[in-house]
């Protein structure tokens, strides 16, 4: 064991298998999606509380929402598709696929600001009313997670250029599909709340 | 020569070892303490001895203290930035992410943390957060001043006070910092504590402290991202011009805001859904390290364990259904403010529990009194005495008449600051051997119990009294209101307290500096105590153990059985 001054360097990887270790990872990202959760819902309680006060205004919201929509949808599936091709050992496949992926992220990104910027072209501001206020805080802290989503698949990008992407040993490329999805399913929910609640 | 600076980066900076990493929030804990000590000992100077000038003070607080006379406005920054400093930066800091990186993976049998390089990260994200809070005394305006609780519109609009600016501004980026660390900290807990246990080591034959860190890990997961929240929104508020906090109609001066709509009352809910939970953060260590030190020190299983684990699991579900009594004179439903009346009392009910299992350990036990078990001892009594305040508070009926006197000062000093401080103190001396291979002088410590102990029944008993005559929680000044000037005498006594109170830490800090070279060296278990943790070298390596790591054949608690020569069985022995 190094119990040694030089062992200290280096981190010790307690878990004592590497399926230990698979399901350790898999289970941290789920206790912070946990808390990404909470997050929003606190997001979401404020919004709902706020909706309440004598001048919440209704907001129409732009139509291109549908379109980033689409496109995180669409992700969702090409990812999952990166997915099953890297579990199949089909890497190009699987670079393939996790680059569109990455390219849908990236117009999602953009299909949203576009949706402010129409917004602005209205006339209307983060601080123009407290409903547009929640929409933009609730986009831009949406789309920063989204961001580290797409800073994932980069990296992903990364390791399989360095070779360190092992098909049946690697579950990197799954956890970041658990976590885009879960983006994903986010914004359809933050959708949900813009446009039925208030 | 170049090597060897890199081993010392590696091993004492920027190290994976969750020993070690434990130990950097300690130094980091205890500091921020004597800071949040200091300021203490500075809001007892102006209300034992009102405006009177201290000329040597004015050079080291030129604008606070010009002339030497304390203003108001450094007052306020005085008692916001001890609350954030003591409840974040020590009470927080110290029992959790101090201990529970100590000794989670030592107690479960663990090499290490689950994520060890998350666990330094955790680390170093609290630093800058610890320094821009501490920086926030020097800039223009001083450090914010709207209270720990940070309550719009005093937080939320620039121009308010002078601390509602930079301080402010400050504050909250510190707040990020450390939101963002104590989250890392958490998932990491709850992850090893899953997954990491050694051969045997069922949940149900957990130590209670590894049982209140698991909890805690999950309360601060849940509950700090809606301070995360508030302070985003906050924020905008502060400077993007948004009415999420700020109601229409606020005039600074002769100006008027141009918000309109929001609620201050947002804010509260936001701000005590956490800030409930963070009260238990708080206590739940310390309930457990109190557990394992009277078990040792009775030489007794701990009474009830089930019912001990059952009772942090209802503390912890209920300190969220409870967040509104801190709201009972804030406007809310009467209706809403019954319902919290219930939930609050509720949790008197796994409170008691511990407690009593508490004394039905203690009972009839021959005590072995180390500095360790006479804190331990303290903390029942803090908290007792604490929680019977507690149910005062907790009726509405009763709030609406204290709330905001020093009655509730009182309160909180015993139940949640006391309990918790003394938990660490007796948890220091508790588990100080397996920390630095050395004892800490014993002498020392039970002076520094005693001076401790009495000084704080000194300090926070009379402010109930306070509290009850009338006495405001945040005045500056007592004697300008003709009716509390008769409570000088009580003032004066309580500050007089306070002082020998932070006197009493120098001599735990000193202890605990010149141990770590000077203390006797210790043995692997000096305690006789059987958990897991004392099966390791008397100062444990990187990976805790030399060999395989030791299966847990029991639960920590098997001491005095009948029929068997020693007095205790350890966990690792079958």
């Amino acid at each position: 064991m190094s119990s040694t001054a030089a062992g200290a360097a280096a981190p010790i990887d307690a878990a004592r298998t590497p399926a230990d270790r698979r399901h350790i990872n898999r289970l941290g990202l789920l206790v912070a999606l946990g808390g990404i959760t909470m997050l929003f819902a606190a997001f979401t309680s404020a919004y709902i509380v706020r909706s309440g006060g004598g001048d919440w205004t209704a907001l129409e919201l732009p139509p291109v929402l549908w379109m980033s929509t689409a496109l995180i949808v669409a992700s969702s599936l090409t990812l999952e598709l990166a997915r099953r091709a890297f579990q199949r050992g089909s890497l190009p496949s699987f670079r393939s696929w996790s680059a569109a992926t990455a390219a849908l992220g990236t117009g999602f990104l953009a299909s949203q600001y576009a949706a402010w910027l129409s917004l602005n072209e209205a006339g209307i501001y983060l601080q123009s009313h407290p409903k547009s206020s929640f929409f933009f805080v609730l986009t831009g802290v949406h789309a920063v997670h989204l961001l580290a989503g797409v800073v994932a698949l980069l990296a992903l990008f990364g390791l399989a250029a360095a070779g360190r992407l092992v098909p049946g040993r690697s579950d990197a490329p799954t956890l970041t599909a658990i976590y885009w999805h879960f983006v994903g399913g986010l914004w359809i929910y933050l959708l949900a709340v813009l446009s039925l609640l208030g | 020569m170049e090597h060897e600076k890199q081993g010392f980066v590696s091993k004492y900076i920027f190290s994976f070892d969750h020993k070690m990493i434990g130990k950097q929030y300690f130094t980091l804990a205890m500091s921020m303490g004597f800071i949040g000590g200091i300021l203490a000992v500075l809001i007892r100077l102006q209300l034992g001895f009102p405006s009177q000038p201290w000329p040597f003070l004015e050079n080291l607080f030129p604008v606070g203290m010009a002339s030497g006379i304390m203003t108001p406005e450094f007052y306020v920054s005085l008692f916001t930035m001890h609350g954030t400093i003591m409840v974040f930066f020590l009470l927080s800091l110290l029992p959790v992410s101090g201990f529970g990186n100590f000794l989670i993976p030592l107690q479960i049998g663990a090499r290490d943390m689950a994520f060890p390089f998350l666990n330094m990260l955790s680390f170093w994200t609290v630093v800058p957060g610890a320094i821009i809070i501490i920086i926030s005394f020097f800039v223009e305006g001083g450090a914010a001043a709207s209270g720990w609780t940070a309550y719009p519109p005093l937080s939320a609009i620039r121009s308010a006070i002078p601390g509602s600016d930079l301080g402010q501004t400050l504050w909250l980026v510190g707040m990020i910092f450390f939101v963002a660390s104590f989250t890392m900290g958490g998932l990491n807990f709850v992850v090893t504590i899953l997954n990491l246990r050694t051969k045997g080591l069922r949940m149900m034959r957990m130590p209670l402290t590894t049982w209140a860190q698991f909890v805690v890990g999950i309360l601060g997961l849940l509950s700090f991202p809606a301070l995360a929240a508030g302070a985003l929104l906050l924020t905008f508020d502060r400077s993007l011009g948004t009415s999420f906090f700020l109601p229409a109609g606020i005039f600074i001066g002769d100006t008027l805001m141009p918000h309109e709509g929001g609620t201050p009352l947002l804010w509260q809910h936001l701000f005590w859904f956490l800030g409930h939970p963070e009260v238990y953060i708080i206590m739940l260590p310390a309930m457990g390290f109190t557990s394992d030190i009277l078990a040792t020190f009775c030489r007794r299983p701990i009474f009830g364990y089930r019912s001990m684990v059952y009772a942090i699991m209802a503390i912890g579900t209920l300190s969220f259904l409870v967040w509104g009594h801190h709201m009972f004179v804030s406007g809310m439903s009467p209706f809403l403010g019954s319902l919290f009346v219930v939930t609050t009392l509720a949790i008197a009910i796994p409170s008691a529990v511990k407690a009593f299992n508490w004394l039905f350990t203690i009972a009839r036990a021959r005590i072995q009194f180390t500095s360790a078990s006479l804190f331990g001892l303290g903390v029942v009594s803090l908290f007792v005495t604490g929680g019977l305040t507690g149910i005062f508070l907790g009726t509405n009926a009763v709030d609406i008449q204290l709330h905001d006197t020093y009655f509730v000062v009182g309160h909180f000093h015993f139940i949640m600051a006391g309990a918790g401080l003394f938990g660490a103190f007796g948890a220091v001396y508790y588990w100080y051997p397996k920390m630095f291979g050395r004892m800490l002088s014993e002498r020392l410590g039970k002076i520094h119990f005693w001076i401790t102990f009495v000084a704080y029944y000194a300090v926070f008993f009379p402010m109930h009294y306070l509290g009850v005559s009338g006495m405001m929680r945040r005045i500056y000044d007592p004697n300008v209101y003709e009716f509390l000037q008769p409570l000088q005498p009580v003032n004066l006594f309580i500050t007089i307290a306070a002082f020998v109170l932070f006197a009493g830490q120098l001599i735990f800090i000193y202890n605990y500096f010149v141990s770590m070279r000077r203390g006797a060296p210790a043995t692997a278990n000096p305690w006789n105590a059987a958990g897991l943790e004392w099966s390791t070298p008397a100062y444990p390596g990187h990976g805790n153990w030399e060999g395989e790591i030791p299966p847990a054949h029991r639960w920590p608690y098997d001491y005095s059985e009948p029929g068997k020569k020693r007095d205790f069985t350890p966990q690792w022995e079958a």
